[in-house]
């Protein structure tokens, strides 16, 4: 009774079409906004318009006196219950002389706002439109402050002040190093030093965000409908915050469009509103976000500024990097290091580097909250090193292909000690992996050799520029600390499982129904799911990190071989053969070689919870087992991205002519869920490099919020991806999985801008900044040449 | 995202409409395809106190063809001129054009009289209509008028409509003979608006003399930014490279008001002016050349 045999698995691996899409698409899912109760009241936020500024006055009385509207509340209002939101992730303990100034978001500001759509105060009507009108009406006079919009101007001496208790905007500060960088550098032929420019975009989950609360003063229970991608944490949280027991709050992350991160910021302003509104009132109360708020609202990312240098000897080869880098924070902090962290974890690439030094510093700004973000922190990484190299092939002489191949990490080196300490709060190790074959499979997907050798000159005698780009890149995945699942055979012969994370898309009532099917030999569609409700499952963290497949991903595995154990062992009595001798397929246990022997999954269940007699001394009903998983650190995905594309040097208008993906995230569940995973990291990566960015002015006002201005990347900018896949078994946990939601975004401004340089080949410039637009790059490719 | 209170009509017939316009005036609004006002309205930005909805009002859509152009209704949708068999024989240059207004869920809904009242300098009708020369006839219970593009098109968002009235139709009249035509702009995204544009038309001789040309930009200026002098350095020339290279040079240089936003910088949208304008007068020689 072999458990995971990975050379012949039924289920995992194939290209199983969504369970859950029936449901999606025929407009059956239940999403939070589809929550309508019976009396229920709307809030609208009344948030402020300055990024600094110094509240003098707030009079809400004209909105209290709206017909139509419930309550207004302002902090004074709420008194002794407006305080902060807990801290999520603390810096490593392990890290020595890290500082970390932790301050963190409220429910409504009282005396300072420090970015544009802080919440001020709350309004509560019988509809939004009334809220929304109320809102309108209530008088506000700020004193505004000098503004900290640049994250390099607001860690200088005469900065004002985002915190007016601390003596500087310094939110964190860390150093990590291995090996001897000063030596390295002496000893080098080559030193090059640039500086790169990160700019900010936003996740723009096609859901925005949304909370209804429910509360039920007869059994004192509150129940809560989140778009939140850790619904276990708000459970704990509010219940602490609103002194209730976790087993009286039930948090429900339906169906949700879309996390990439922001969506696990617990606890946004309104995360902690509304749940205390609807006790405050006795009635429901329901907060949709729209589209604007979600510009000003809902946590961003990406603006570090990065000082690099890296050490090289004449043939290529690297001897060792420094890089120190500021992260903007925004105004607070209450996630931590993770996406600094993550840069600095990643400014290695897949390299074999041995000498290593790597300051951050963090700073507060008067912009909207900074936290994961797709990514995390990784694109600016993997962007550093990749600029760098390809910065070095021109000086060198080198083909940027070959410089890249002479410093990766070998296939025989794993597992690698990478060293650095990265989210998970460990050394990083590299559990596994086969660069070059990705490199490889990649090359020869794109026809690289052709390209250069005869497509490309052919292109340029017509005076086209069209240009090929070849990078890899990793991705740290799977961290802790656990999650957990529960299965059982219900008596209808249907697997029921459930398991504490969210879930936004990720396609994980197929996936993880696949990990179930596999051991307990039922169809795929015979496993029902249930995510993210706490009255389901009661631990867990949440889906972010990439880390579902890896980590829920393996505690569901681990409950269904446990349930798989206990079928076989039940039916053996059953069927008065020995376990050896059984087979499990389509949902029948039967005796090998005696068909007629033979009982299903639903008749086993019933005999497992019987009505009558007595369940043996020392055995549990049911045919159920919940299971954890808890890895010390996470696997490491890797792969490598090229493109082809040309560009009209008059207008700087793109087009991509060829895309390719090789992707190697350890054991596939299943290729077209992941493809999907593939295809919308690309469109945020392409957004990163050439679409997306937020546009803030000297006082930190954001000029493009709303979606006619602020360029998402659409279907028409998308090209066709050549998706490949190799499959490097991470040793690091049964499965052999590693996570890949976030590969997709991570290498492609890189990419993006090596394709650039190489497609417009006749002029001389450089890319240092991301993301670009055709203005930017036509005034960079201008001013180089005229320098 | 919610709009602030107002009070909504919708007459079904024009004489009703222009009653409730006359009555309410600059507190009204009308709400054509709402592909314009129904945003604003949710950002806040427009506040009408009273919408007057046109779209129950029969007899409003409609392409056809007439002696020497077409007659467009002014609820005419941009998916009906994209796929009129009409529109692509008498004024091809709009024809062709609407696919690259915005994307087909806009298209549907959005029509030629409310894109043209609206007055956006990066619309394209009001520059195509600029260009070939259309008038529109405007309504209101003192009368009617026609207003040549010419005229219509005043400044941002602004055009020669009184309060109290509706524009009811537009004439766009055919080019002739041995004309060409063009429209190139360049957008981020394939429905984004256009960081600039411009459209041009040229008619030649038969010794493929230049007769008339006229260049009108978009998205460079408050308005449909006619480039007179630089049209009028075309006539009586053969359209070389460096003849169309002197025409654009000028009127990217001298005739358009480009501005700065997130989007572009006024340089950039001046060099884009003059790379499209030389774009456009060639196609638009081609094509004049490739008629009998
Ligand atoms: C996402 C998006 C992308 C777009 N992209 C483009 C683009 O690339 N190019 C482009 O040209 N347009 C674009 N548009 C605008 C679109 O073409 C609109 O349809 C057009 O601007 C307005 O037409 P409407 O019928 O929707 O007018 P409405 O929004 O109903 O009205 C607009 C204004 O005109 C007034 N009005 C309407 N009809 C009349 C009338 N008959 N008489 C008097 N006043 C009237 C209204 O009172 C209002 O002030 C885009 C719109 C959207 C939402």
């Amino acid at each position: 009774m072999a458990t995971l045999d990975h050379n012949d698995k039924k289920v995992i691996g194939k290209r199983v079409v969504r369970n859950e899409d029936p449901r999606l698409l025929t407009g059956q899912a239940q999403y939070v906004d589809d929550v309508d109760l019976p009396g229920m009241a709307h809030a609208a936020m009344f948030r402020s318009e300055y990024a600094h500024a110094r509240i003098l006055s707030l009079d809400v009385s004209k909105a209290r006196a709206y017909p139509g509207v419930l309550a207004v509340f302002t902090a004074d209002d709420m008194g002794a219950d407006c305080y902060p939101g807990p801290p999520l992730v603390s810096p490593p303990p392990t890290v020595k002389d890290v500082v970390f100034n932790s301050r963190r978001q409220v429910p409504l500001v009282k005396e300072k706002v420090r970015h544009a759509g802080e919440v001020i105060a709350v309004v509560v009507a019988e509809t939004r439109y009334i809220a929304e009108d109320a809102a309108d009406l209530i008088d506000i006079e700020y004193e505004p402050l000098p503004v900290v919009a640049d994250i390099e101007q607001a860690l200088e001496a005469d900065s004002p002040l985002v915190h007016d208790d601390l003596d500087s905007n310094l939110a964190a500060q860390l150093i990590q190093t291995k090996g001897d960088y000063e030596a390295a550098r002496k000893s080098a032929d080559v030193l090059i030093r640039r500086r790169f420019t990160i700019e900010r975009g936003t996740a723009a989950a096609m859901e925005n965000r949304g909370i209804v609360a429910q509360w039920d003063a007869k059994s004192e229970s509150l129940t809560v409908w989140d778009t939140t991608q850790a619904p276990i944490p708000i459970r704990n949280g509010l219940a602490a915050r609103l002194g209730l027991s976790e087993s009286k709050v039930r948090v429900i992350a339906p169906f949700i469009g879309g996390g990439f991160g922001p969506k696990i910021m617990m606890f946004y302003s309104e995360e902690m509103l509304v749940p205390w509104l609807a006790i405050k009132l006795n009635r429901p109360v329901k907060w949709i976000e729209d589209r604007r708020e979600n510009f000003y609202a809902t946590t961003q990312e990406r603006g570090q500024v990065h000082d690099v240098e890296m050490a090289f000897t004449r043939d290529g080869k690297i001897l060792g990097i420094k890089d120190d880098f500021i992260h903007d924070t925004g105004a607070y902090d209450p996630y931590g290091l993770t996406t600094p962290l993550n840069t600095q974890s990643h400014v290695m690439g897949g390299y074999d580097i041995k000498n290593f030094t790597s300051e951050f510093k963090v700073a507060f700004t008067n912009k909207t909250i900074v936290t994961p973000m797709r990514g995390a922190g990784r694109p600016h990484g993997v962007y550093v090193i990749e600029r760098m190299m390809d910065i070095a092939a021109k000086e060198l002489g080198i083909d940027r292909v070959e410089i890249r191949r002479r410093n990766l990490i070998q296939p025989d080196a794993f597992p690698y000690e990478h060293g650095i300490i990265d989210q998970a709060f460990a050394p990083l190790i590299f559990d596994s992996g086969n660069y070059q074959a990705a490199l490889d499979e990649t090359l020869k997907a794109i026809g690289y050799e052709k390209f250069v050798k005869e497509e490309q000159p052919r292109y340029r005698a017509e005076g086209r520029r069209v240009g090929i780009g070849v990078l890899p890149f990793i991705e740290t995945t799977g961290v802790g600390p656990y999650e957990g699942a529960r299965v059982t055979v219900e008596a209808n012969g249907k697997i029921a499982v459930a398991t504490g994370v969210g879930t936004q898309g990720q396609g994980h009532f197929t996936s993880f129904a696949q990990i179930v099917a596999e051991q307990v030999g039922v169809d795929v569609t015979d496993v029902r799911i249930t995510t993210g409700d706490s009255a389901h499952f009661n631990w867990g963290t949440g889906t972010f990190a990439s880390r579902g497949a890896v980590v829920a991903g393996n505690a569901m595995h681990a409950a269904a071989v446990m349930v798989r154990k206990k079928i076989f062992k039940l039916a053996s009595k059953v069927l008065n053969a020995p376990e050896e001798e059984l087979e499990l397929e389509n949902g029948v246990v039967r005796v090998a070689d005696i068909p007629q022997s033979s009982i299903s999954l639903k008749d086993l269940a019933v005999l497992a919870n019987p009505l009558r007699g007595a369940v043996e001394p020392g055995t549990e009903p049911g045919l159920e087992a919940t299971a954890y998983y808890g890895p010390q650190y996470g696997p490491t995905a890797f792969g490598v991205h090229a493109m082809i594309a040309e560009i009209d040097p008059e207008t700087m208008m793109i087009k991509i002519l060829r895309y390719v993906v090789t992707e190697d995230c350890g054991t596939i569940l299943n290729p077209l869920i992941l493809e999907g995973q593939v295809h919308g990291g690309v469109a945020l990566g392409l957004g990163n490099a050439y679409y997306e960015k937020l546009h803030f002015d000297e006082n930190a006002q954001l000029l493009n919020a709303s979606f006619m201005d602020y360029l998402l990347v659409g279907s028409t900018e998308m090209p066709r991806i050549d998706v490949r896949h190799l499959e490097t078994r991470s040793p690091l946990n049964e499965l052999g999985t590693k996570g890949a939601g976030e590969a997709g975004a991570i290498p492609v401004p890189a990419l993006f801008a090596q394709t650039m340089e190489d497609a417009l080949y006749d002029y001389n410039f450089e890319i240092r900044e991301t993301p670009l637009n055709p203005n930017r790059l036509f005034e960079i490719v201008r001013e180089e040449k005229t320098t | 995202m919610k709009p602030a209170p107002f009070e909504y009509h919708a007459p079904t017939t024009l004489d009703d409409a222009l009653s409730l316009l006359t009555e309410h005036g600059y507190d009204a609004k009308v709400l054509a395809g709402g592909q314009s006002l129904v945003p604003m309205m949710n950002f806040r930005i427009a506040q009408p106190a009273v919408l007057i909805d046109i779209n129950n009002i029969p007899d409003l859509a409609y392409i056809n063809a007439e002696e020497g152009g077409v007659r467009v209704g002014a609820m005419t949708r941009h998916h009906q001129s994209e796929i009129s068999p009409i529109m692509a024989q008498h004024a091809p240059l709009i024809y062709s054009t609407m696919p690259k207004i915005a994307y087909p869920q806009v298209r549907t809904r959005g029509t030629f009289g409310g894109s043209l009242s609206h007055a956006d300098p990066a619309a394209e009708l009001p520059t195509l209509t600029t260009t070939l020369d259309a008038k529109f006839r405007l309504v209101s219970q003192r009368g009617e008028r026609w207003v040549p593009a010419s005229e219509f098109f005043l400044g941002l968002y602004t055009t020669a409509l009184e309060p109290d009235e509706i524009l009811a139709e537009g004439f766009v009249p055919e080019l002739p003979p041995r004309s060409g035509w063009s429209l190139q702009e360049v957008n981020r995204r394939k429905h984004d608006f256009a960081l600039a544009g411009v459209a041009a038309t040229v008619t030649l001789d038969e010794n493929d003399v230049c007769q008339n040309a006229r260049l009108v930009f978009l998205s460079v200026g408050d308005r449909p930014m006619y480039a007179e002098r630089a049209s009028t350095l075309l006539q009586g020339q053969a359209l070389t490279s460096e003849a169309i290279r002197a025409a654009a040079e000028l009127a990217s240089s001298e005739e358009i008001d480009p501005g700065d936003d997130i989007h572009a910088t006024a340089d950039f949208r001046r060099h884009l002016a003059n790379v499209l304008c030389k774009r456009a007068l060639e196609q638009a020689r081609q094509r004049a050349q490739g008629q009998k």
